[in-house]
């Protein structure tokens, strides 16, 4: 998707489309950890009333704490992050559509439910693109699924993200070449008549697809496979790491706290 | 667009996943059934069909372009089963890697696209494909219908959801009506999409498509 220019990517680069290398604590931490660390802080931010504003002051110290040690780059992360736009709008609608107690900034006037709805979900929404932003880009694919596998995702789940996240590069490939071979021939996409060219492309990908999922799957048999991938090795796992990864939700959770207190 | 972190609250969403999660555990016994082994390569290829197929944009009119959402294809060309769990997968990694939706509303997306989106196309395929008589020229009827219907219902599912337990402001039948309206839109474009993908895949590699299985030669 992007391309980063790295010093050094110690081979991790082949087959990574989101992960940026860098030498981070954040880095380091097995998939697993970063897995549920993620889902607690995000639950515990959820659930928290947007009122409890001093709450969401904590998260966002948090998760810039957590950005800063990752030391992934901030601009590739504004441009990922621009995924969110239209959810932006739509909270920006809020204010001006929602009726109940009005309030005035200079000349507009505002609704103060909307005001407080909107601000909720911009706030949630934004602490969520945060946390998968900061784990897709410190965290290699291969990380990520030996941590399905440790927090007892179904196996049938795990394999079918592994072999999509494999195959998702040789895919995207084929389907570039595609588009450059339609294109030599003189297309140019206008309108709802230039369609059939490119169903024609879907079905070209789908048989492709399929066909080379027969092929890796005799692949796979031919080198002894009986429905469980065993090429996941489990990584590394040290005290220090929970410690250090469970932090992040346990702040979380003493910042929902310490709003908690200070709001009532 | 999935449903992001905060519009929906956390009993909605943890009932949506419950639900999702005894559909899902059915396709995973009758995937294991029918595909055996072989379920995790070609799920996983469908996966990435999905995928990439999400990313080629269809330009409609005045710069506006939209793209396939893919349930009713998948649940055609590989069956119900498949489909879901492809569908559940791309959803997950989409969550977790691409912000796009939020992982404590996963269970809500998975519901409304893995769950009703891909039965409820296909349920209308099944439907269309037995009306016309088992015909070629009933399975891509079925693809258009299936394509088209998995659309409007997965917004309506959305809209429950938004009125049991929505964040916003915004009345629930307001959402409703603008929701369904635009998907309704949105199901003419999957259907195009769908049915067209269909036919060319029948021209070459009908023997690939689970929808031609009970259609007599």
């Amino acid at each position: 998707m992007h391309t980063e220019s790295h010093a050094h990517t110690h081979g991790h680069s082949v087959g990574e489309r989101l992960y940026i290398h860098r030498h981070s604590f954040v880095h380091e931490l097995p998939g697993h950890i970063k897995l549920v660390a993620f889902f607690v802080f995000i639950i515990i931010a959820v659930l928290t009333p947007i009122q409890q504003w001093q709450s969401f002051v904590g998260y966002f110290l948090i998760i810039s704490v957590a950005l800063a040690l990752s030391k992934l780059p901030m601009l590739t992360l504004a441009k990922r992050a621009t995924i969110e736009f239209p959810f932006i709008i739509f909270a920006l609608l809020m204010p001006f559509t929602a009726g109940g107690e009005m309030f005035d900034i200079g000349p507009v006037s505002l609704s103060r439910e909307g005001s407080i709805a909107g601000l909720n979900l911009i706030t949630k929404a934004t602490l969520g693109v945060f946390c998968s932003m900061i784990l897709a880009g410190s965290t290699t694919t291969h990380s990520l699924l030996a941590g399905f596998v440790r927090i007892k995702t179904p196996s049938l789940f795990v394999q079918i993200a592994a072999f999509m996240i494999r195959y998702l590069n040789v895919i995207n490939d084929q389907m570039a070449r595609m588009k450059v071979a339609r294109e030599s021939r003189g297309f140019q996409a206008q309108g709802i008549r230039s369609w059939p060219i490119f169903t024609s492309t879907l079905g070209a990908l789908f048989i492709r697809s399929y066909e080379r999922g027969e092929r890796v799957h005799l692949a796979m048999l031919a080198r002894g496979y009986a429905g469980t991938l065993s090429s996941l090795s489990v990584e590394n796992v040290r005290p220090k790491h929970w410690r250090a990864g469970l932090t992040f939700p346990f702040l979380a959770a003493l910042s929902f706290l310490l709003g908690r207190v200070l709001f009532s | 667009m999935h449903i992001p972190d905060g519009f929906i609250n956390i009993p909605t969403a943890t009932a949506s996943a419950a639900l999702a999660a005894t559909g899902l555990g059915y396709s995973v016994r009758a995937a294991r059934e029918k595909l055996d082994e072989r379920a995790a390569p070609l799920v996983g290829l469908v996966a990435v069909f999905i995928f990439a197929g999400q990313m080629i944009n269809f330009p409609v009119a005045a710069g506006t372009s939209g793209h396939l959402l893919g349930g009713a294809l998948a649940a055609v060309l590989v069956g119900p089963h498949a489909a879901s769990l492809a569908l559940t997968v791309v959803l997950a990694i989409q969550a977790l890697l691409f912000a796009d939706g939020g992982l404590t509303a996963l269970g809500l997306n998975v519901f409304n696209m893995s769950v009703v989106g891909v039965w409820g196309g296909y349920g209308a395929f099944v439907l269309m494909r037995k009306i016309f008589r088992y015909t070629r020229t009933s399975v891509l009827i079925g693809s258009a219908v299936g394509a088209f219907i998995s659309v409007p219902l997965a917004a309506t599912f959305f809209s429950i959801q938004y009125a049991i337990g929505g964040q916003g402001t915004f009345a629930a039948s307001t959402v409703f009506a603008a929701m369904f309206t635009t998907h309704l839109l949105i199901g003419i474009g999957e259907a195009i999409i769908t049915t067209l993908t269909v036919g060319a895949i029948l021209k070459t590699r009908p023997d690939l498509v689970f929808g031609m299985l009970k259609v007599r030669k």
